[in-house]
């Protein structure tokens, strides 16, 4: 074991990856000479050359079409969208095309392509480079959403995106980059689509993903100190959504509180607790509540910013809502 | 040229040609659903432009593409198949009238979003010159689809990365109902291949000899390394946009003036005043084209609808919960 940033436990996935299999490339803004703009592709493009860590103009439907093109080929693209509020200028192209051309054809062919791309608020960036918006693009059969919470995941998740033959949006929250973790050494893959208890408890259910681990890990450990023991389930992948653990934790526990750092309205919290609902009516004993962020366009101002986001005071009001 | 290539493609004009029109009245019948787009009118452009490609070489279009898919060399049977729905269907079903491949054949669809493919189609070529082939991908697109930012974006990456594409715009004159100089700043399609450094040819598209001579040209140029050019071939849809086009926006004697044009009359006139074929060879052919549509038609009445436990297959390549 080694501990790592989640952004080392990623760039990490796509070296070996490349190493292994030469159909991988990747190409998107200033992922070669520059480096990546989050440093994530540090040092590609020196080691395996500008045919395979592929600079490209500012054009996202290009970047995806692109992507879309050479899978269609066989190779294993990885594009980089500098971030996921960029996507919207490809939206065509991630909707239309990339999580349908499989089944339309009739399965002629496959999109083993990977989408990479920076999501969440949380740095002062303005209302147009702060959103959540994961939830939108798990709407959509066809497409697979991941978004790790830890480097662990990060990696062994990413590597088993790389090689799938599915296309998989990979979401990577731009604060979770320094945090650390212990990484398995060596080669290793986790399934896409598998929930994972990330802290047992018996009291309540936290469900969560992404940032909304880091603040839900942080409410667990004050609430601890109060007695409640609260039980983190950690979606990993939005689509597939694997509910499994959630509805055998929430049998235990008989509460739960959904935790994402998107928007409340139509958002993981309200497809999560309706699939509670639904897959475990007789065992609720309190309604499940959600914490998001506020239904506002992210503001500049620092403290306007922050308290529009989740914090760990609201999920452990939250839970104290639920008990 | 040799006479059997040229009756080949005589042919291909004509199978499309009559394909289309039963395809016609089975959508009056209520029998074909969805949007039908018809390439009648057009069939010089697409029959001349893949009888010069090699078999290496990736052809991908837009909605129009029933008679591509025919020039690729998809049976009849299976374009009407898929026309009327059925688990025979090239797409099993799944794409329609404007969503036909076939892999086998490097036909890459049949897409229906505007300009939308423009991009795959540098991403394929892109695959070809990573992995070292030879191919060229074939992208073809209305004059319609010059319009949108997918084609600036798909042009310029295709010049900045060298890759071996072909643009080839249909001008058809008019973008569903609005004529090119409603639409585009500039009335040569041709010229916007400037703005990307990119060599450009115009052609007739009413002459499938020209479309191949050009095209033959402008492929081999391409594959040579002299990275992507783009042709702009001049042609006329005979019918409306798709099948409900109340047609206000032209008048019959425009299109009754192109009908003297007739591609299928054009060529005919040819090979019969140049001794390449006689008219009862010609007319065989037709026999031919006629017979060959009614066995289609049969065989994809008589084909069965997708079974419904399929309908979920093939949203995903790998198994999911």
């Amino acid at each position: 074991m080694a501990r790592l940033t989640m952004r080392e436990a990623i760039s990490q996935a796509m070296w070996e990856e490349m190493e292994r299999d030469p159909n991988v490339f990747i190409l998107g803004e200033e992922v070669g000479v520059w480096g990546g703009s989050y440093a994530v592709t540090k040092g590609f493009y020196d080691h395996f050359g500008g045919e395979r860590v592929r600079d490209t103009p500012i054009a996202e439907a290009a970047i995806i079409g692109a992507a879309i093109g050479s899978a269609m080929t066989g190779l294993r693209p990885i594009a980089e969208l500098m971030t996921i509020n960029f996507a919207f200028a490809a939206m065509d192209h991630i909707v239309n095309e990339t999580a349908k051309l499989h089944y339309m054809f009739g399965g002629q062919f496959v999109l083993p392509m990977v989408i990479r791309a920076v999501t969440g608020g949380g740095r002062q960036l303005g209302a147009t480079h702060s959103q959540t918006p994961d939830a939108i693009f798990a709407h959509f059969p066809g497409l697979k959403v991941v978004s790790p919470g830890t480097p662990e995941d990060a990696k062994g998740l990413l590597k088993a995106a790389i090689r799938s033959n599915d296309p998989v949006l990979f979401l990577e929250q731009a604060t979770l980059y320094q945090v650390r973790g212990e990484v398995p050494d060596g080669d290793y893959v986790i399934p896409i689509g598998k929930s994972k208890v990330q802290r047992p408890g018996k009291d309540v259910t936290i469900v969560t993903y992404s940032k909304g681990l880091e603040i839900s890990l942080k409410a667990a450990e004050l609430l601890a100190k109060e007695g409640v023991e609260a039980e983190i389930v950690d979606l990993r992948s939005l689509r597939p959504l694997d509910m499994d653990p959630v509805i055998e934790s929430f049998k235990k526990t008989n509460r739960a509180v959904v935790v994402e750092e998107g928007w409340k309205s139509f958002g993981v919290g309200a497809e999560v607790s309706a699939r509670i609902y639904e897959q475990a009516f007789d065992y609720v004993d309190a309604p499940v509540r959600r914490v998001a962020q506020k239904e506002v366009p992210l503001p500049y101002n620092r403290t306007l910013e922050q308290s529009a986001l989740p914090q760990v005071e609201d999920v452990i009001a939250a839970v104290k809502e639920v008990l | 040229m040799d006479k059997q290539t040229y009756l080949d493609l005589y042919y291909q004009m004509v199978l499309i040609r009559r394909l289309e029109e039963r395809g016609a009245e089975l959508y009056q019948a209520g029998k074909i659903g969805g949007f039908m787009h018809l390439y009648i009118g057009q069939e010089a452009v697409s029959t001349g432009l893949i009888a010069a490609r090699q078999p290496q070489d990736r052809v991908i279009t837009a909605y129009r593409d029933h008679g591509v898919a025919i020039n690729c060399g998809i049976p009849a049977n299976q374009v009407m198949a898929e026309l009327l729905g059925k688990a025979s269907g090239i797409s099993k079903g799944r794409g329609g009238s404007m969503h036909m491949a076939d892999v086998t054949k490097n036909f890459w669809g049949g897409h229906a979003i505007v300009g939308a493919h423009m991009p795959l189609a540098s991403g394929m070529a892109l695959g070809d010159k990573y992995a070292g082939r030879d191919g060229v991908t074939i992208c073809m697109f209305g004059e319609g689809a010059t319009n949108i930012g997918f084609f600036h974006e798909a042009l310029n990456l295709s010049k900045v990365w060298m890759l071996p594409v072909l643009w080839v715009c249909e001008n058809n004159r008019y973008g569903m109902g609005t004529a090119v100089a409603r639409a585009s700043a500039v009335s040569e399609i041709q010229q916007k291949a400037e703005g990307y450094d990119m060599a450009h040819e115009r052609v007739d598209g009413m002459d499938v000899l020209a479309v191949y001579k050009a095209a033959k040209k402008a492929i081999e140029a391409v594959r040579s390394g002299s990275g992507p050019r783009m042709l702009e071939i001049m042609t006329y849809r005979f019918r409306g946009h798709s099948m409900g086009d109340p047609e206000r926006y032209r008048k019959q004697e425009e299109v009754k003036k192109w009908e003297e044009q007739d591609p299928i009359g054009v060529f005919c006139d040819y090979l019969t005043s140049n001794k390449k074929a006689t008219n009862g060879e010609l007319d065989a052919i037709d026999e031919r084209a006629k017979a060959d549509v009614q066995k289609a038609v049969e065989f994809a009445e008589a084909s069965p609808e997708p079974a419904l436990e399929t309908l979920f297959d093939n949203i995903y390549a790998e198994e999911v919960q």
